[in-house]
């Protein structure tokens, strides 16, 4: 994807043209050293992602998608994660060649993150008043009152009820739901230009996420923020994103615009996924179901890593690792027989 | 939930009970009872209540208050059927399943196993019972003993219910129940630790299925699984229904998944049924406000539906069930509220205005003002 900025994009997202993008992960690595050896959990991934537009990635438990976003934030658990290559182009500059005291200038006030589970990201014993307060105590150096007042203006932001009441409640106080607001309020404290959000409502109940996801997507329209989407559920990718990209065993399997990749999917890893689930507005006895699990970090398949369990699986898949195709405008698949496959070949 | 318990509940001393008739083998037909086939459901609830006391003091102990858990539920569940309950967390669902199988004790109502109140059995009859209703759990990691064997693990029940399997015998058991839920016979004697999540979920289920029961009761069995991994536990888990003729009581918060496997839905909400009906009664016909609303919050898994998709967002968060709200408990984040809900709580029936209508319409919601309204696009 790397190469695409150059190229004039038909189809007609809010992607910019001539603007660079906000974003611009290049063939970034990721590899953890552990005692049963080395686990490559981000193994050359490039994604971007522009301002006002919503990138969602795409992957089950193990798939990278996650570290990815910390290596991203600058957040990686290291050791045992190592950053082995790659860049990370943010708004023109190379995160990984600034010093440390500059990046972290960036972070939170550039770009800022909001986490699966908001309980354990809060801090316990400080009112969440004193936590949304600190971060423009910290990054802007204003005073404790001036800080309250802030931290009032953000939760009213997000919708929390009576905030001037509950500026100094506790987290454990606040329902989910609105536990996940405050970290949506301080994600945004600082007018970040990018949101990575990880399994944002994933922890949940189904009327609570549809409330959390319609705020998000409201404020990222309003502050014409770019938004990476870190999710598993395929329902809730398609309510919100632009872009999606799929990972698989710390790769990007496949990337495109929304309504192509639910419509005719170009990885079999993708349609295998569209095909088993279970849907609302239907009922199906047989639901398809991948064969096997994914695989082991430690010793991913040799060829392309899922060939073990895909339905068009040929001898090249075996030896070979598929390049990331460039499939349509917009559109890459890492799948020897992309073609097949978009024609419906199952 | 116990860390390490088997999905049979030990009660008390494993006293050597009666030798059970033809204890029925995997892969053979008969199931455990024969039964005639009657109309009758094998399990019925009523009135079921649980509240949890709240108390103040450390050593003298008030009570102050009660969690209000399950308040007043009732169903039936027929042989070979799955009944869903579905509700977000909190409305007491869980506790539901935990009466169900015996791990909690009902502060009133009555839950008849071929109608027998098992509520007020013991001892001997009580472990009878227990046997042929049987329970999965949600999480894979924390329900399997760490320091068991998967064989272990699998065979417990034989250790509290001897007479379903002899000494000498069990191990073969084990090995056949490992291979029909799709696991490798030659892994009895391995621990929990070296499978993934999809495997325990399937030795946690080969558990449940140990002692042959007529009803398993099953908690979010494939909510912590991933996507690729829980359609193979679900068509696992349809097929072992055909196979030994199960009835299932599957409990979950995914209302898609729900809608897959089951043939009627209760939907729950703080302590209390709202609504229950067939799956195209519900899905295709909800009459309450609060199924309205929690279908049309569930994303659809296609982009096409964003603009024409009827969304009811919900005010608000769940009340908690220690203080639930007088008359009808959705009426505080209800958009069709008025005074005589929160003065009369409306009886889980037919809706006045539906009782003389054909059709999917005509069936049990809790609402004063029942109305049809279609949420979910037709695929």
């Amino acid at each position: 994807m790397t190469h695409q900025e150059a190229a004039p994009e038909p189809t007609g997202t809010a992607a910019a043209v001539a603007e660079p993008p906000l974003l611009d992960v290049r063939d970034l690595r990721v590899e953890f050293r552990t005692r049963d050896g080395v686990a490559k959990a981000v193994n050359g991934v490039s994604y971007h992602v522009a301002r006002g537009q919503t990138l969602a990635v795409l992957g089950e438990s193990g798939s990278g998608k996650s570290v990815t976003a910390q290596a991203v934030m600058g957040i990686l658990d290291s050791p045992p994660g190592f950053l082995t290559g790659g860049e990370i182009v943010f708004q023109g500059r190379d995160l990984l060649t600034l010093r440390r005291e500059e990046r972290r200038r960036i972070r939170g006030a550039k770009m800022a993150m909001i986490f699966q589970d908001a309980l354990s990201s809060l801090n316990p014993v400080l009112s969440v008043g004193a936590q949304l307060g600190e971060m423009f105590q910290v990054h802007e150096g204003v005073s404790r009152k001036e800080a309250r007042a802030r931290a009032v203006e953000l939760m009213e932001r997000v919708k929390i009820p009576a905030a001037r009441e509950r500026v100094g409640d506790y987290p454990h106080q606040f329902s989910g739901g609105m536990r996940q607001r405050i970290m949506i309020a301080m994600a945004l404290a600082l007018g970040p230009d990018l949101i990575i959000a990880d399994e944002p409502t994933t922890a949940l109940d189904v009327t609570v996420q549809a409330q959390v996801m319609d705020l998000l997507a409201e404020l990222q329209r309003e502050l014409t923020m770019g938004l990476i989407l870190i999710t598993h559920d395929l329902g809730v990718v398609a309510d919100v994103a632009d872009t999606i990209a799929v990972m698989y065993a710390g790769r990007i399997v496949e990337t495109a615009p929304v309504h192509q990749l639910y419509k005719a999917p170009a990885h079999p890893y993708t349609r295998g996924l569209l095909d088993s689930i279970p849907r609302l507005d239907q009922k199906g006895r047989q639901l398809y179901a991948i064969k096997g699990m994914p695989p082991n970090l430690t010793a991913v398949p040799p060829g392309c890593p899922f060939h073990p369990r895909c339905p068009l699986v040929r001898d090249v898949c075996r030896t070979d690792p598929p390049p990331l195709y460039e499939v349509g405008p917009g559109r890459t698949s890492a799948c020897h027989f992309w073609k097949e496959t978009l024609d419906g070949a199952r | 939930m116990a860390h390490d318990d088997a999905g049979a509940p030990s009660s008390g001393t494993p006293a050597p009970g009666t030798p059970a008739p033809g204890a029925g083998q995997p892969g053979t037909s008969a199931p455990g009872t024969p039964a005639a086939d009657s109309p009758e459901p094998v399990l019925e609830v009523r009135d079921l209540v649980k509240h949890f006391p709240l108390t103040r003091g450390v050593l003298v102990k008030k009570q102050v208050g009660a969690v209000q858990a399950v308040d007043g539920v009732s169903f039936d569940l027929h042989r070979g059927e799955t009944l869903g309950i579905v509700g977000e967390s909190g409305c007491g669902k869980s506790t539901v399943a935990k009466l169900l199988v015996g791990l909690e004790h009902p502060t009133a109502g009555q839950i008849r196993y071929r109608g027998e109140d098992i509520s007020t059995l013991s001892g001997r009859a009580l472990k009878a019972v227990r046997r042929n209703i049987q329970m999965v759990f949600q999480d894979p990691y924390t329900s399997l003993n760490p320091r068991m064997t998967v064989g272990d693990i699998i065979g417990e029940p034989y250790e509290i219910h001897p007479e379903a399997a002899p000494k000498g015998e069990r191990r073969r058991r084990v090995q056949e129940l490992l291979e029909v839920v799709g696991l490798d016979p030659e892994y009895v004697n391995r621990y929990p630790h070296q499978f993934s999540g999809g495997q325990r979920q399937r030795i946690g289920i080969a558990r449940g299925l140990a002692l042959r029961p007529e009803i398993i009761v099953a908690d979010e069995p494939v909510s912590a699984l991933d996507v690729s991994v829980q359609s193979q536990v679900v068509n696992l888990l349809e097929r072992l229904q055909d196979e030994f003729g199960l009835s299932y009581v599957f409990i979950a918060h995914d209302l898609s998944v729900v809608r897959h496997i089951c043939d009627r839905v209760a939907v729950m909400y703080l302590g209390r049924l709202a609504e229950l009906g067939t799956d195209e009664q519900i899905y295709e016909h909800p009459t309450h406000p609060y199924t309205q609303a929690l279908l049309s919050a569930v994303p659809v898994p296609d982009p096409d539906a964003r603009t024409h998709r009827d969304r009811i967002l919900l005010a608000g968060d769940v009340p908690s069930p220690a203080n639930p709200p007088s008359g009808c408990r959705f009426r505080t984040r209800c958009w069709k509220a008025q005074d005589r809900c929160a003065e009369i709580s409306p009886p889980l029936e037919v809706p006045a205005e539906f009782r003389r209508t054909p059709g999917p319409v005509r069936h049990p919601s809790a609402c004063h003002f029942a109305e049809e309204r279609t949420v979910v696009p037709n695929g």
